[in-house]
Formats: structure tokens, sequence, C-alpha cells
């Protein structure tokens, strides 16, 4: 059955039903919860849920000491703000520190369209992969999103997990799709090529692939939902098997994953071509128009898979 | 303990971290030694925190926001039997397990800080927790004065406030000096009595240079009357060593070995007059 919800609904509501069964389960927002779809948990369980204000830093720090003392955070609220507000919190507190909370951070990357760079959050990929101990998450899809909820309640390290705004198509329609840490996934075979994709762009590339089926171009396409730690033999394989590659990322062109894959297959290269957002302040637009003028949606994918291929 | 024993004790501290400062040629001498007394009490009199009960989930939490003075954490935390010896004399050699301020591999401390303006927010999220989880353990940051510029300390006290934390107890070293002159200069900060009132927490003036009042302030905290606790802490930088007291290059100065042995001679003399308190 078709999914069509959007990840950060399905990682909230996976959370309260977690929560529900788990009361060290604690949830943070920043004067976010309606937009972090948090309002239910806070309803619900209002003694699990943390009202911090317009305070990322805080919200940032009073997670540390949460996890410190036992209890399994997530800290909610705009990727933007997380991953450049906090920072630093996220660098000492969370990273340093070793207190293992996980930071949601939605509407990343360009989702909130046409509200401009403060609000987009293209860099942190980049930014947290150089923090030691620190693990990324982009899931691609709805269902994956709530199959990665259910690991990291447990899991030992902090983790930031970044989902986009609107609702994503389904990319696993496999009702027993399990989010491996640090595994890709290989969601369409092909050999003549390789599309290295994560978070949302996975569905494009996706989508792209199945065009390209149509004129004999065969694409692989690897979902690397798992940023850090990732899938190093996967990307590896890829680029041995097909001989070129291309990343598609709704990130800076700069330190992201076009940055991860060239930087693992550097002793053994093959081509390699960064679909992504280039050096420049974002065009203004809606993120369907922003992922169309850069390139990153299944048409522009398709375009340049076609001329690499050629 | 005793105030006696407590000054005791204090003053032994102060003689070992001139020496662990001297031997390592770095560190936060100014600020070590006016916070020196204000950690002894809290440790040999006020927390819970002792070589058996680190895990425990009922200890006192403690956290240095004011992570540069580690060296006098480091030498309370030796003089309890947390920190051995061994691993206190390797501070400032290459590879060594000690940085210049705190780490969480370092047995007795819970987060790695020296970042100021973070611990604030660090301690709410623990004295949440233990209200969560209806546990009585306290829990105490040492800020410095300096240190009061960071801005994410206010989000951290509007917070303490709004959840009523009377189980969270932040103290300021206030000892006017930060690293450029005097605070008032760089950027005023009195009076931060009110300051810290007005935001709704319940404020104590102390003397840090001394004992009785140190322990009189800290056994004083009510810990049922809804308010998170501020300790104003007028204290002196330098305090103990006459010739560094209230000099601001003596913020991360290091001692000549002159300099060294005439402090150590100071100390070792406020240490015999101790000891012979009362004899």
């Amino acid at each position: 059955m078709e999914n069509n919800i959007a990840c950060r609904k399905s990682f909230t509501d996976t959370l309260l039903s977690l929560a529900r069964e788990d009361k060290d389960i604690v949830a943070l927002a920043t004067d976010s919860r309606g937009s972090v779809t948090l309002t239910d948990f806070a309803n619900e369980l209002p003694g699990q849920f943390i009202e911090c204000g317009i305070a990322e830093q805080d919200a940032v720090g009073i997670s540390a000491g949460l996890a410190h003392s036992g209890k399994k955070v997530f800290c909610c609220g705009p990727a933007c703000f997380y991953v450049a507000r906090s920072l630093e919190q996220v660098k000492v507190d969370l990273a340093y520190s070793q207190n293992p909370a996980t930071i949601l951070g939605v509407s990343g990357g360009v989702a909130y369209g046409a509200l401009g760079t403060t609000h987009h959050s293209l860099h942190d990929i980049a930014v947290l992969r150089t923090f030691p101990g620190m693990s990324i998450f982009l899931p691609s899809d709805a269902r994956l999103t709530a199959e990665l909820v259910k690991l990291l309640v447990d899991y030992p390290y902090p983790a930031y997990v970044r989902v986009g705004r609107a609702a994503v198509p389904d990319v696993y329609t496999d009702e027993n799709v399990r989010f491996e840490i640090g595994k890709a996934n290989i969601v369409h075979e092909g050999n003549d090529i390789a599309i290295i994709a994560t978070g949302e762009t996975v569905y494009h590339a996706l989508t792209a692939a199945r065009e390209l089926e149509k004129e004999n171009i065969h694409a692989r396409v690897l979902d690397l939902s798992s940023i850090k730690p990732f899938d190093k033999e996967a990307v590896l394989k890829a680029a041995s098997e097909t001989g070129r590659i291309v990343t598609v990322e709704e990130h800076s062109i700069f330190g992201g994953l076009g940055a991860l894959v060239t930087e693992a297959i550097s002793e053994n290269p093959v081509p390699v071509k960064i679909l992504g957002i280039p050096d420049e302040n974002v065009i203004h637009g809606t993120s369907p128009q922003i992922f169309r003028h850069y390139g990153i949606d299944h048409e522009g994918i398709a375009a340049t898979v076609r001329e690499f291929v050629k | 303990m005793q105030v006696t024993d407590l000054q005791l004790q204090a003053e032994k501290c102060r003689k070992r971290l001139l020496e662990v400062i001297y031997r390592a040629k770095a560190g936060h001498t100014g600020g070590d030694l006016s916070i020196l007394n204000t950690l002894t009490a809290l440790y040999f009199h006020t927390m819970n925190v002792e070589t058996g009960n680190l895990d425990s989930p009922d200890r006192d939490r403690f956290i240095l926001s004011k992570g540069h003075c580690v060296e006098a954490l480091f030498v309370v935390l030796e003089a309890k039997g947390i920190l051995s010896k061994e691993t206190l004399d390797t501070l400032g050699q290459f590879d060594s397990p000690l940085a210049g301020h705190p780490t969480v591999n370092v047995p007795g401390i819970e987060v790695c800080s020296g970042a100021l303006g973070h611990g604030l927010s660090i301690g709410v999220g623990m004295a949440i927790a233990a209200k969560m989880d209806k546990r009585a353990y306290k829990t105490f940051v040492v800020m410095g004065d300096g240190e009061q510029g960071e801005g994410s300390i206010y989000e951290a006290m509007m917070a303490a406030n709004q959840y009523n934390l009377d189980n969270l107890v932040a103290i300021i070293d206030r000892n006017r000096l930060q690293i450029s002159g005097n605070t008032e200069n760089v950027m005023a900060l009195d009076d931060l009595h009110s300051r810290w009132s007005s935001f709704g927490w319940d404020v104590m003036d102390m003397d840090g240079d001394r004992m009785e009042d140190i322990v009189s302030k800290m056994d004083s905290i009510d810990y049922n009357n809804g308010k998170p606790h501020l300790i104003l802490a007028n204290t002196t930088k330098g305090k103990g060593v006459s010739f560094m007291e209230n000099v601001a290059k003596w913020h991360h100065g290091v001692p000549t070995e002159e300099q060294y042995r005439t402090a150590v001679a100071e100390i070792e003399d406020n240490i015999n007059k101790l000891l012979n308190y009362g004899k």
C-alpha cells in the first residue's frame, strides 16, 4: 500500500507508540511541536515532553544532561537551527561528551523553499561528518524512517537525523524493510552506471533509473540513508562494477555525499558527477522548483546520466 | 568534615595545584585558586560523590562549566582518591589522558566542558531527569563570572525557572577579573544578584574565600522551595598566593621557579598555622 506520508510524521508517530511503553523516552521541542509533528506526543505524554522555547542551544544542552542521566532523548526542531545556532552544543555536549541523544532535524535541506537561506540546512552533512562519534542518517522514505526510530531508542551514540517537510513517495514497498545502520540498499539494479543518493533524492534517483531503463540504460541506485557510518564496501563495489557514479544530494556540493563517495573511491577512482546545490544562495521557489532548478529531481538526474553514459 | 579540616584540605590542594601547574607549564592559575575553596567544600562536605559511587544513579552531579579551571578540579579529585597521582602527574605531557579542560575519560568528570556557557543547560537536563525519576540527587554547576557573557546561560536560566528546578545549584566564581581585565570594564555584569533574581532564581551571596561562609551557605540551601539556586561566590582571583591575588595576568600565568617556591612557602605557612590551630 502506498504510504505517502511525511517522514517527520512517520518519525514522531513511531516515537509516540514506543514512548507509551517506555517512560525513559523523552522528546524536546523548541516552540516547534507543531512543525515537528509532536503535538500528539505532547498532549498524550506531557511527562515525557519538554518544551524548551525558542532556545536551540539550551535544548541540545538539556538533551545532553537527560541522555547522561539515562533518558532516551529525541531533540526535535528545524534542522537549519540545530546544525547552526546550537552547533557547538552538538559538538561538545553530544559528540565530544558521547551523550547518546538524537537530534531530529525536520524540514531539512531546502524543504522550507522560498523562506530562504536562513531556513535551509545544506551544510549539515559536511559539518557533522567531521565530529568524531556523531552518526548521521537521512532516511529516504516514511517506512525506513519508522524503522530507524526503533533502532535509535537504544542507540548508544549521539545521532543526527534529517528529514524533509512534505510527504514523500515510497522507495520501499516491502512492509518488512529494515533500516540497517552502516548499510546501503540497492533499490534498483544495473551495471551501466551507479546513482548514489540520500534522503529525499533517493526517490528521484529511483524514478530516473526507471525512466532510463526504457532507454536501455541500466542504472544501479544505491540508497545511502546511513551517511555515518556508511557502507564503503557497497560504494566501492558500485564503482568497480559500473565504472561511473552520479551522486545526488539535497545539500551543498561541498563536503556532503559527493565528497564522501569520492573520498571512498579515491584509491580506485572512477569518474564521479556530484549533483547538489552549488556555491550560491538558493534560488527562491518551492522545494520541487528548487530541485528542478538544480537538477536534483528525477528529470535532472536522468539528463545527467544520459550525458554521462554517451 | 569540620571547617578547619576543610580549610586544611583546601590549602593542601592549593599546594598540589601550584606543583601541577608548575610542572605542566600550563594552567589557569588565578581562577583555579579562586574556586578551590568552593570545590573543596563541594567534594568534602556538600556532595555525595565518592570513589565507590561514581556510577550510581543517586550520586550528586557536578559540572565545571568554567572548564579552563580544570586543574583545580583535578587536584580535588586526586585528594578524594578518584583521580590517581600517577595520572595527574602526566598533565602537560604528550598523550596524557588529561587535557587542559574536563573530558569524560577522566574518572569523576561527567561531561566535557570548556566551551563556555554550556554547563548550565546540561545541568538543567540532569535536574529534570532527577525530577522525572524521583531521585534525590542534586546537580551543581560552577561557572565563571566572565562566562556570564555567554547568551546560552540565559536560555538555561529561563528553563530552570520554568521547570522549578530546586534540585539545581549554580555557582558563579565572582572574582571580578577575566582575561582582558576587570569584568566591569570588559562587559559590565553588576549586579548579578538582581539579574538572577529577576529570572526567578533563589540567589545567595557567599564569601567564597571564607570556608565558614561557604559551608554555612551550602548548608542553608532549601531544596524544596521550588526555585533553582544561585550562589554568588565573591572570591579573589589568585586567592592564597599573595602576589597572584587580584592580578589579571595570573588568569593563565605559570610561575617561574622562584615564584613557585615563594608561593609554596606561603601556602605551607598557612598549612602549618592550620595544623597548629587550637593546639
